[in-house]
């Protein structure tokens, strides 16, 4: 035990010393929180769109007029026809085009029925159907307008039929506040970074400079080396997510619907694997360039897979399949739960069982992998 | 100092270490008696870190028989590391910690005792002459200081044999001189002290030394006996003969 002491007396002095380690404890979470939150944004604003009115009618200004009010879409240009909308879309000026087509008025209010055009530019597959998805809904509302206003001439028009209203109410997140659902997995990321980045390189930095095999010619037990080796990284990586949660609470007004305690509790656990991982790793390589770049492969590999960016529930099957062996997913899944849902440790016990698991199995591994004799 | 207790500290019958087919260190055999200064010499890749890290329990030996302090290299290398110091020619203190933390840091892992710790950081920067450099890191050090603390912080745990690799590269002759003085008053004080070198001079200070040539001991014997083998006045003379 008291090996352990002065091991972790040792890596604290030596991770406060070193210049480049509290601007990184520090100012990193910061940096990402703020960047990521903003930049990963799945609302889509300013869609530009040209506008091909060839009806000029009272009827086509008051959709004209719909879709802008909408906040979502921004006019780039009038034209006269098709053709020259259609420049403006290659030279990416315009990633929409509505055309209202002549006699809209007319077939609109003497047919009952008409049809306009909307050309999407979608090489942005997510952004032409999220804007897809907002013209459809602008449309439905101009519909139901109509309705209403013609249902006061019933003598010449026959009433539209009765519809069904959607009415949708979003639970948990009721103003679908991206940063909600952003933040904690921005935190999750967080913590796996001085999780398995940190604890490794340090190991493989021993072996560079040369400690290592004094340390290995000492009477040193193994799993005291590893213990004091890892639970610095294990402290600071808690601390950055008190520290992230405190950030996000204040700047992102993140909500707080589970319990916090069942967060780092989780958290806690969740370490373990990605400490032993980075133990893992170091005891195979030998220079911290290695290390870094096999670190870097998995870390990548975890992240695309977590769901972080793109939902789990979108990907192919045996993408799907592969993510449940991803720790990182399991955490974003936890995180999200407890935060925003207000999931409790019934809720949670299954994917702690498989975090669980995970950590006996990477750090059984690694303790295997580490020896002090080669 | 031939007239020392006899019993041997190190022995080490046929030790061999293969990497495929390469063979690193090819069946030596040897003995090193308590409190002697045993001098392991060769040329560059001759095969003395290989046998030095079978010794102290860094490296698996192939096959042969080797003991150390009394234990086996094969079945109690924790047993051995309690009883040896190690400074390897790759520098082992902690640049980035201070004279005083490292040696709290070693002591530490030997188990010495919170008030052993205090008296050993004390006679130590006595010894050393550090006592104002308590305080600096070991990075501000200039090199020969670095060695003659690693020395000392190798010596912390006061171990029965304490195995040097090359512990003198790149020191300057006055150091180097210091040094030995050190090593000279380790063993006095009964510590078996198994140091490789590659300055010639330094084997002229051994009570006994051995020079391996591909792999195996070549010669063996005091190095008067050897420079009279070879009928040459020098120990660089003899190592010549050998190495070509």
């Amino acid at each position: 035990m008291r090996t352990i002491l002065f091991i972790l007396q040792k890596e604290f002095l030596q991770i406060f010393r070193s210049k480049g380690m509290l601007p990184i404890i520090i100012a990193l979470p910061i940096i990402q929180l703020i960047l990521l939150a903003y930049a990963a944004n799945y609302e889509i604003k300013n869609i530009t769109v040209d506008m091909v009115d060839q009806d000029h009618s009272e009827w086509s200004r008051r959709l004209t007029h719909q879709i802008f009010a909408s906040g979502y879409f921004r006019l780039n240009a009038v034209k006269e026809n098709i053709g020259s909308a259609m420049e403006d879309v290659r030279s990416d000026q315009a990633d929409l085009i509505v055309v209202i087509p002549p006699h809209f008025e007319r077939n609109l209010i003497g047919n009952n029925n008409e049809k306009i055009q909307v050309l999407i530019n979608a090489i942005n597959g997510m952004k032409a159907g999220i804007a897809s998805g907002y013209i459809q809904s602008i449309l439905q509302n101009f519909n139901g307008n109509i309705r209403m206003e013609r249902l006061h001439q019933p003598a010449i028009y026959p009433p539209s039929p009765p519809g069904i209203d959607v009415t949708n109410v979003y639970w948990y997140n009721p103003h679908l506040d991206y940063k909600q659902f952003m933040v904690p997995g921005i935190l999750v990321v967080l913590v796996t970074m001085i999780g398995i980045f940190l604890s490794g390189i340090n190991i493989v930095r021993e072996k560079e400079i040369g400690t290592m095999e004094q340390l290995n010619v000492t009477p040193i037990k193994k799993i005291h080396f590893i213990i004091g080796k890892l639970l610095p990284f294990w402290i600071i990586a808690m601390a950055e997510l008190a520290f992230g949660l405190i950030f996000s609470w204040w700047v992102f007004h993140l909500s707080f619907a589970g319990s916090v305690g069942l967060i780092f509790f989780f958290a806690g656990i969740y370490l373990l694997v990605m400490l032993g991982l980075g133990l893992l790793i170091s005891s195979r390589t030998e220079t911290q360039q290695q290390a870094l770049f096999i670190t870097w492969f998995f870390f990548v590999v975890f992240l695309l897979l977590s769901g972080l960016f793109t939902p789990i529930e979108s990907m192919p099957l045996w993408a799907q399949r592969i993510t449940l062996f991803d720790p990182v997913a399991w955490f974003i899944k936890v995180i999200r739960m407890v935060l925003i849902k207000g999931s409790g440790w019934n809720d949670i016990k299954p994917y702690f069982l498989i975090i669980l698991v995970f950590a006996v199995v990477v750090n059984i591994s690694a303790a295997l992998a580490y020896r002090k004799r080669g | 100092m031939e007239n020392k207790i006899v019993q041997p500290v190190i022995t080490a019958e046929s030790l061999t270490k293969k990497f495929g087919h390469f063979t690193a260190t090819d069946a030596i055999t040897f003995q090193v008696k308590k409190g002697e200064i045993f001098g392991f010499l060769g040329a560059n890749g001759a095969g003395k870190t290989t046998a030095i890290r079978m010794l102290c329990g860094l490296l698996m030996p192939t096959s042969g028989n080797a003991s150390v302090a009394g234990f086996d290299v094969f079945t109690q290398t924790e047993e051995i590391k309690k009883n040896i110091g190690y400074m390897s020619q790759k520098f082992s203190l902690y640049e980035d910690l201070t004279v005083k933390e490292n040696i709290r840091f070693y002591g530490g892992i030997y188990g010495l005792s919170n008030s052993g710790l205090k008296e050993k950081t004390e006679i130590l920067l006595s010894k050393l002459k550090l006592k104002n450099e308590a305080r600096h890191l070991v990075k501000s050090l200039p090199l020969g200081w670095k060695q003659k603390l690693a020395f000392s912080v190798a010596l912390i745990h006061e171990p029965a044999i304490v195995f040097l690799d090359e512990p003198t590269g790149g020191v300057d002759p006055i150091t180097r001189r210091q040094f030995w003085e050190m090593i000279y008053e380790a063993a006095y004080c009964g510590t078996t002290v198994f140091v490789t070198t590659h300055y010639m001079d330094e084997a002229e200070y051994c009570d006994r030394v051995s020079i391996m040539v591909s792999g195996k001991i070549a010669v063996m014997g005091t190095p008067d006996a050897l420079k009279k083998g070879f009928s040459v006045k020098t120990m660089n003379e003899v190592f010549l003969k050998l190495a070509r």
